[in-house]
């Protein structure tokens, strides 16, 4: 398959999940479901990347910027908090997300089609798109910004403790660079970029599961094909936001 | 009643289906025979249009399947049942949540209404109180058992079965066929089942077809073309 009927089937698949009759009443349930196993299943392994990408951005900064002993201190908390809001917060979230949730929805999904799960589903009536995809897409669409909001409020936190405690950089330098200069475009951006990043991941997730045929072996396939097209979509989609936004 | 006209259906060089032609009458089960890998899964599967064909057309009720859009399809299926091989039940859901997902998807029942339907239906496939069994703890004749509950939620027409009693215990598979017979005798259930199992087929089947080649015969004397 080309690259060109690649992205039409792609987006063939997208509009086919989602401009659908969501009948909520019967759907909400397996939204709620979705959005605990992407928010709530991730916060931890979120939780501990953006500790780390806090900590090492100030760490960084300080060094690079702030360390040569020209620029003012509170430099440090626009800089990381810049840094965190504007592309480390929604991009590392994504990915990590990518990670663990584009490949379990490829390999369930996978998994279903191989067992023929989603013809019972078919059989029985029930449009897979909407039983399967349509909840993914939009628990991911909720989960994912309420994940980039968490991960950049710890990675800014953690990063504040570490300049406090270990680099002389008191709370409330590092805060007056923060929110001195604060800009509500670094944080809707990001969120913003989350909100693309969403469909993309629990599309990729769900396309790579439902194309599978044949068994055990194409699904490990589909889950690879589902995290490295979620990955590298999530990066293109990066680049093009900031494009729009903040050029 | 459910007429099959003219199907036809090619994988690359292989003919899986040559004009393949038959009729499902009113309360009657339909069997077809055949040995593995003749397309029998195929042929049951494009008859609520889960297969594609190349040619030919499929009628229930008088209403075509393959002329049908989505919304239309999804009508004619909640008419059918349909047991899969492997029954095909959801990992994630335990018994009574298999067995009612028809209902709550199709139904405005109360859940103590769907919960009392399952239970009735339970009984009557002979897993009384199962329900919050979940499939990795059942063995592969109660799945079996629980994919034709599941078939029967929405009180269908017709059900379709595909190799229901391969691969199962003696036991298992006496109960089963005895199962498909009663829903047949006593709920004038109509259906197609497809089987390369003899035994099965001379117990329910009120009319016989053989599959081979891609071609469909009616077999008058049963056994003797599947043999020679």
């Amino acid at each position: 398959m080309n690259l060109f009927s690649s992205i039409t089937d792609y987006t063939g698949f997208l509009i086919r999940s989602v401009f659908i009759p969501w009948r909520l009443s019967k759907t909400r349930s397996i939204i709620l479901d979705q959005v605990f196993d992407v928010g709530i299943r991730s916060l931890p392994l979120i939780l501990v990347i953006a500790t780390f990408v806090g900590l090492v951005s100030t760490v960084q900064t300080l060094y690079q910027i702030v360390g040569s002993g020209t620029v003012p201190k509170y430099i440090l908390g626009y800089t990381v908090g810049r840094m965190v809001l504007i592309e480390l917060g929604p991009v590392l979230t994504a990915l990590m997300v990518s990670g663990r949730c584009a490949s379990s929805m490829a390999a369930e999904i996978g998994t279903m089609r191989v067992t023929e799960q989603i013809d019972a589903l078919e059989a029985m009536a029930v449009d897979p798109y909407r039983f399967l995809c349509l909840p993914r897409i939009i628990g991911t669409f909720i989960a994912l910004p309420i994940l980039s909001i968490i991960a950049e409020f710890d990675a800014l936190l953690c990063g504040a403790v570490y300049a406090n405690y270990f680099l002389g950089v008191p709370f409330s330098v590092f805060n007056y660079g923060l929110i001195h200069f604060f800009f509500a475009r670094d944080f809707f951006g990001g969120l913003i970029k989350s909100l693309f990043f969403s469909v993309v991941i629990a599309t990729s997730g769900c396309y790579f599961g439902f194309r599978v045929k044949g068994g055990a072996r194409e699904v490990g396939n589909a889950a690879t094909r589902a995290v490295v097209t979620a990955s590298i979509l999530v990066l293109i989609l990066d680049f093009l936001v900031a494009l729009i936004v903040f050029s | 009643m459910i007429e099959v006209k003219d199907l036809s259906k090619k994988f690359d060089e292989l003919v899986v289906l040559d004009h393949v032609s038959f009729t499902v009458p009113e309360a009657k089960l339909v069997v077809i025979l055949g040995p593995s890998g003749t397309g029998k899964t195929v042929l049951l599967k494009s008859l609520i249009g889960l297969s594609t064909l190349d040619e030919g057309e499929v009628f229930i009720d008088g209403q075509s399947v393959q002329k049908a859009d989505r919304r239309e399809i999804y009508e004619l299926r909640k008419k059918i049942g349909f047991v899969f091989q492997g029954a095909a039940l959801f990992d994630s859901m335990n018994v009574r949540e298999n067995v009612a997902l028809p209902l709550v998807e199709h139904s405005s029942a109360s859940v103590r209404e769907i919960r009392e339907k399952v239970a009735k239906i339970l009984e009557i496939v002979g897993l009384p109180g199962k329900e919050t069994l979940y499939p990795r703890s059942l063995s592969g004749g109660m799945k079996r058992l629980v994919s034709i509950g599941r078939a029967l939620s929405l009180d269908p027409k017709y059900l379709f079965y595909d190799e229901p009693t391969t691969g199962l215990d003696p036991v298992m598979k006496d109960r089963i066929v005895k199962l498909i017979g009663n829903l047949k005798k006593d709920y004038r259930k109509s259906g197609v089942v497809v089987t390369h199992d003899l035994e099965t087929a001379q117990a329910i089947g009120d009319v016989l077809y053989m599959l081979k080649n891609g071609r469909i015969a009616r077999l008058d004397k049963i056994g003797k073309e599947y043999y020679g």
